[in-house]
C-alpha cells in the first residue's frame, strides 16, 4: 500500500539497471539528499553541525570504505585507522609543502596513498583469510602509529609530532564555518556513496561477493582471488584515506597519531557489523548508531537523572554511557544479527505487504 | 513486532527528552558567568585528572559560595568528560561553547590543547593551558588566544637542567642525560630546549619514547639498563608514571637520580610505588594551602558540598587544578575591572583580562592563595606569567620540598620560543600583532 511496486514495469536494459528501480526509493533519496544540502544546514544549529553531524559525515565515508572491504569482500580488516592515518598525513605533505596545491587534489592524493599502503598490507590476504587477516592487517596499524609518531619527516618537522592544517579553501571559497565544512563533506559523501552503490553493483562488486561467499568456487568460475581480493583493498583504502584526510583536516584541524589508533580501526569494524556488513546503507546506519548514541546518552541522562532526584556525576556519566552503549550492541546484535540495514529492509518489506501481511 | 514498537518508543523518547535538554540549558543564561570544564575522571588517565578536576570544581563552588561569586556574578560551570581523548575533547567543547558569550577552556591535554589552538581563535574563546600545552604559545603576540600561565614545558625542563647542574657543581660536561616520555605531543614538547641545553652544556641527551599509555616500558628501561644514564627526566603522565618507578626499582636504578614533571610527581604517582619510589624528585608548581584550604574545608567540604573525598583536598594535583580554576576567575575578575563590575564577561573582554593579570603577593594574599603560587602578571608579550616551580621529594610517604623556587632561564627560552612562534606564524600566515592590538 505504502510501499508498492507493481505497475513499475521495465521495458529497457537502461531502465532495468539504474541505482534506484523503484520510482519511491529514487524520490526519497533525491529528497534526502536535497534536505541534507538544504534542510539540514536551516534546521541544525552550530554544535549540531561541529560535533555531530561533521564527525557522521566523515565517519560514514570511512564506514563506507570498510564495508567494502569487510562486507563485500570478506576481508576482515583491523587496520582502518592506519589507512586513515596514511591518507590524513599524505594529504597534509601535499598540502605544507607544495605552495598553492588545491585542496581537493590533497585530499584525493592522500586517497592515492592510503590506496597503496592499503594494498601493500593487502597482499597477506591472498595466502590467510578470516582471523589470520585481521591480526595481518593489525600490522599496519601498528607500523602506522609507529611511523607517524617517529618519522619526523612525516609531521613536517613539528617539535612535538602534532600536524595542523587551517585557512581551508577551494576555488577560492573558504572552508571554515561549520555550514561550509559540513557541506564540504556531504559533497564528499554523495559522490562516494554513489559511486561505491555503483561499483557494488557492477561486474567487480560481484566479484567481490564471491569471493566473500566461497573463494574457492569462485576461483574455479573464473574469478582471480589476486585481482578480486586487491582490488577490495585498494578501493577500500582509497574511500577510507580520504576520510581520515577529511578528519583531519576538516574535523580535527590538529592532529597526532593517536586521533587514527587501533581504537579507530575496532570502531570502524563495529560500525559495519552493526550497520550491516555488505550494505550502502548500513554504513550509514552504523556510523550514526557509533557517533550519535554516546552523545545522545551523555546529554539525555543528567535530565533522566534530574527526573527522579538523583545528581548523575561526570565519571558516573561516562562509566553509565559505556554500559549502555555496550548493552545496546549486545542487544542490538542479539536482535538483528544483520545489522541495523537489515532492520530497514524488514520495515520495507512490511510496508511492501501491508495491509496484508502473510 | 513488541521489541519493534518498544524500539520506536525508546526512540521517541529519546527524541523528545533531548529537546527538552537543549531547551532548558538555552534558559539558564541569566546572570550567570560560565565556565566549562573538560576534564577526565575515566580512561587511562583518571587517577592523576579526578584530583585535578576536583580541585577545579572546589574552588568554583568555593567563590560562589564564600563571595557569591565574581563582584556578584554568579559562576555556573559544566564538567564535560574528555577521557583525554582528541576527538571527544572537540565535541564537548563544541558543546559548551555555545552556552556562553565566550569563556575560558582549559582542556588539560596537549592533544586536545593542539586542536583547540585552531578554533578558539574564531569563537573568541581563551585557552589556559597552565603548566602545559604548546610552550612556544607563551609568545602572546603571535598565540593572541593562547595562555600557558605558570610554566610551559621548556620552562619546566629549564628549570630540571638547572638543578641537576646545581647539584653537579656547576658543570654536567659529558654526563648522560635520559628522558624518558610519553610518545605523544605531551612527551615531546620538552625536546627542542633540553637539545638547546645539551648543546649549551655539552651534556649528552638520550630520548627514549614510551608509548601511550604507558603500561609497558620493559624495553625502554632495558636502554636504561644498558646505557646508565647519570639522570632520567620522566616526562610521563597518569599510569605511566608509576609504572615508571616500577621499572626502575626493578632495573635498579636510584630513584635519587629521577625527576619528573610537574605532572610525574603527585600523590597517585607514587602511592602504589610508596617506600620503593623514595628519593623519587620532581617539579611542584603550587605550595602548601594554607587559607584556601582552610575555607574550602569549611564552605564547600563542610557544606558537603565538596566535589570528590575531603581527604584529597590539599594534595598536589587538587591544588594544581584549584590554581588553575583561581586563574580563570582572576581573569574575569581582572576583565570586570575594566568592562564594569558585576557584569557578565564577553570572551574577548575574558581574553584582555587574562591578558593583563596582576597578582602580586598581595593580591594573593587577599585571594587566600598567597601560600599556594607565585605571583603572576602577564602581558601581550608574555602570555605565561610566571616561570618557576620547586622541587619535591617522595620519603616513602609524603612528598618534601627540597630546593627553593627556581626560576627558569629565559635567556635560554625566550629565542626558542620567538623561533617557533615564528615558524608557527609563518606557517599558518599570521602576523605577529601590533602595538595597538596589544592595547586592545
Amino acid at each position: 500500500m505504502f510501499y508498492r511496486e507493481n505497475g513499475q514495469f521495465k521495458t529497457t536494459y537502461k531502465e532495468d539497471q539504474q541505482i534506484f528501480p523503484i520510482t519511491q526509493d529514487r524520490i526519497g533519496v533525491l529528497l534526502l539528499i536535497a534536505f541534507a544540502f538544504i534542510g539540514v544546514p536551516a534546521l541544525a544549529d552550530e554544535y549540531m553541525l561541529r560535533a555531530i553531524l561533521i564527525p557522521f559525515l566523515i565517519l560514514s565515508l570511512a564506514a563506507l570504505g570498510v564495508n567494502i572491504l569487510v562486507g563485500y569482500c570478506g576481508q576482515i580488516s583491523l587496520g582502518s585507522g592506519a589507512f586513515m592515518a596514511v591518507g590524513a598525513y599524505a594529504a597534509y605533505n601535499f598540502f605544507v609543502r607544495i605552495e598553492g596545491m588545491p585542496l581537493i587534489v590533497c585530499l584525493l592524493m592522500g586517497g592515492f596513498f592510503a590506496t597503496l599502503v592499503g594494498m601493500f598490507f593487502g597482499i597477506p590476504s591472498l595466502r590467510v583469510k578470516g582471523l589470520y587477516l585481521a591480526v595481518a592487517t593489525l600490522a599496519a596499524q601498528f607500523f602506522c602509529d609507529w611511523a607517524f609518531l617517529r618519522i619526523k619527516w612525516f609531521t613536517n618537522d613539528s617539535a612535538s609530532g602534532t600536524a595542523s592544517v587551517s585557512d581551508l579553501q577551494v576555488f577560492g571559497m573558504s572552508i571554515n564555518t561549520p555550514y561550509e565544512k559540513y557541506t564540504f563533506c556531504l559533497v564528499f559523501l554523495v559522490v562516494f556513496g554513489l559511486l561505491a552503490k555503483n561499483l557494488v553493483r557492477s561486474a567487480i562488486g560481484r566479484e567481490w561477493m564471491a569471493i566473500r561467499d566461497m573463494d574457492v568456487a569462485a576461483a574455479v568460475i573464473g574469478i582471480r582471488p589476486m585481482y578480486a581480493k586487491l582490488s577490495a583493498f585498494a578501493v577500500s583504502s582509497f574511500i577510507v584515506g580520504v576520510a581520515g584526510a577529511l578528519w583531519a583536516f576538516v574535523y580535527l584541524g590538529s592532529w597526532e597519531p593517536a586521533a587514527f589508533s587501533v581504537d579507530r580501526s575496532f570502531q570502524l569494524l563495529f560500525m559495519v557489523i552493526l550497520g550491516g556488513m555488505g550494505s550502502i546503507m548500513g554504513s550509514f546506519f552504523g556510523a550514526a548508531f557509533i557517533v550519535v548514541l554516546p552523545i545522545i546518552i551523555n546529554l539525555v541522562l543528567p535530565s533522566l537523572g534530574a527526573l527522579v532526584g538523583v545528581e548523575v556525576s561526570t565519571a558516573a556519566l561516562t562509566h553509565a554511557e559505556q554500559m549502555i552503549f555496550g548493552a545496546l550492541i549486545v542487544w542490538f546484535l542479539i536482535v538483528e544479527p544483520h545489522g541495523l540495514a537489515k532492520l530497514w529492509s524488514v520495515g520495507k518489506q512490511k510496508l511492501r505487504l501491508w495491509p496484508f501481511p502473510h | 513486532m513488541k521489541i519493534r514498537s518498544l524500539m520506536m518508543a525508546v526512540a521517541v523518547a529519546a527524541t523528545g527528552l533531548t529537546s527538552a535538554v537543549v531547551t532548558t540549558s538555552a534558559q539558564a543564561q541569566a546572570k550567570e558567568q560560565f565556565f566549562p570544564v573538560l576534564p577526565y575522571r575515566t580512561g587511562a588517565y583518571a587517577p592523576n585528572g579526578v584530583p585535578w578536576a576536583n580541585g577545579y570544581a572546589d574552588y568554583l563552588k568555593l567563590i560562589n559560595a564564600r563571595d557569591g561569586g565574581i563582584n556578584g556574578v554568579k559562576i555556573a560551570f559544566e564538567e564535560c568528560d574528555t577521557a583525554y581523548a582528541t576527538d571527544r575533547g572537540v565535541e564537548c567543547y563544541e558543546r559548551l561553547k555555545g552556552k556562553a558569550q565566550g569563556a575560558i577552556f582549559q582542556p588539560l591535554s596537549t592533544g586536545i590543547t593542539f586542536a583547540l589552538t585552531e578554533k578558539a581563535p574564531n569563537d573568541k574563546n581563551s585557552l589556559i593551558t597552565g603548566g602545559y600545552g604548546r610552550s612556544e604559545s607563551s609568545d602572546g603576540q603571535v598565540f593572541k588566544w593562547n595562555f600557558p600561565l605558570m610554566g610551559t614545558y621548556w620552562s619546566g625542563a629549564d628549570i630540571i637542567m638547572q638543578h641537576i647542574t646545581k647539584k653537579e657543581g656547576g658543570n654536567i660536561k659529558g654526563k648522560k642525560i635520559a628522558l624518558v616520555y610519553h610518545d605523544s605531543p605531551y612527551g615531546k614538547e620538552p625536546i627542542p630546549l633540553l637539545q638547546e641545553r645539551a648543546k649549551m652544556q655539552g651534556f649528552d641527551l638520550q630520548l627514549l619514547p614510551v608509548t601511550a599509555p604507558g603500561v609497558e616500558q620493559k624495553a625502554t628501561w632495558l636502554q636504561v639498563r644498558q646505557a646508565r644514564p647519570d639522570y632520567v627526566l620522566l616526562w610521563g603522565w597518569g599510569v605511566m608514571n608509576s609504572a615508571a618507578l616500577k621499572e626502575a626499582v626493578a632495573t635498579g636504578y636510584p630513584r635519587e637520580k629521577m625527576y619528573g614533571v610537574w605532572w610525574s610527581a603527585a600523590e597517585p604517582d607514587v602511592k602504589d610505588v610508596g617506600e620503593a619510589a623514595k628519593g623519587y624528585n620532581g617539579l611542584v608548581v603550587t605550595g602548601e594551602g594554607g587559607k584556601i584550604i582552610a575555607d574550602i574545608k569549611t564552605h564547600v567540604h563542610g557544606k558537603k558540598q565538596g566535589t570528590g573525598p575531603a581527604e584529597e583536598v590539599g594534595s598536589t594535583l587538587y591544588n594544581r587544578g584549584m590554581v588553575s580554576a583561581a586563574l580563570a576567575v582572576e581573569g574575569v575578575r581582572q576583565a570586570q575591572s575594566r568592562y564594569g563590575k558585576g557584569k557578565v564577561m564577553t570572551g574577548e573582554q575574558i581574553r584582555w583580562g587574562l591578558e593583563n593579570l596582576t597578582l602580586d603577593q598581595k593580591a594573593l594574599d587577599k585571594l587566600g592563595l598567597g601560600t599556594v603560587m607565585k605571583p603572576i602578571s602577564t602581558s601581550c608579550l608574555d602570555h605565561e606569567g610566571s616561570r618557576s616551580a620547586r622541587v619535591h621529594t617522595w620519603d616513602g610517604k609524603k612528598w618534601n620540598f627540597t630546593s627553593d623556587w627556581i626560576e627558569a632561564d629565559e635567556s635560554i627560552i625566550k629565542p626558542l620560543v620567538k623561533q617557533y612562534a615564528d615558524k608557527y606564524a609563518a606557517e599558518k600566515k599570521l602576523t605577529r600583532r601590533t602595538a595597538a592590538d596589544c592595547q586592545s
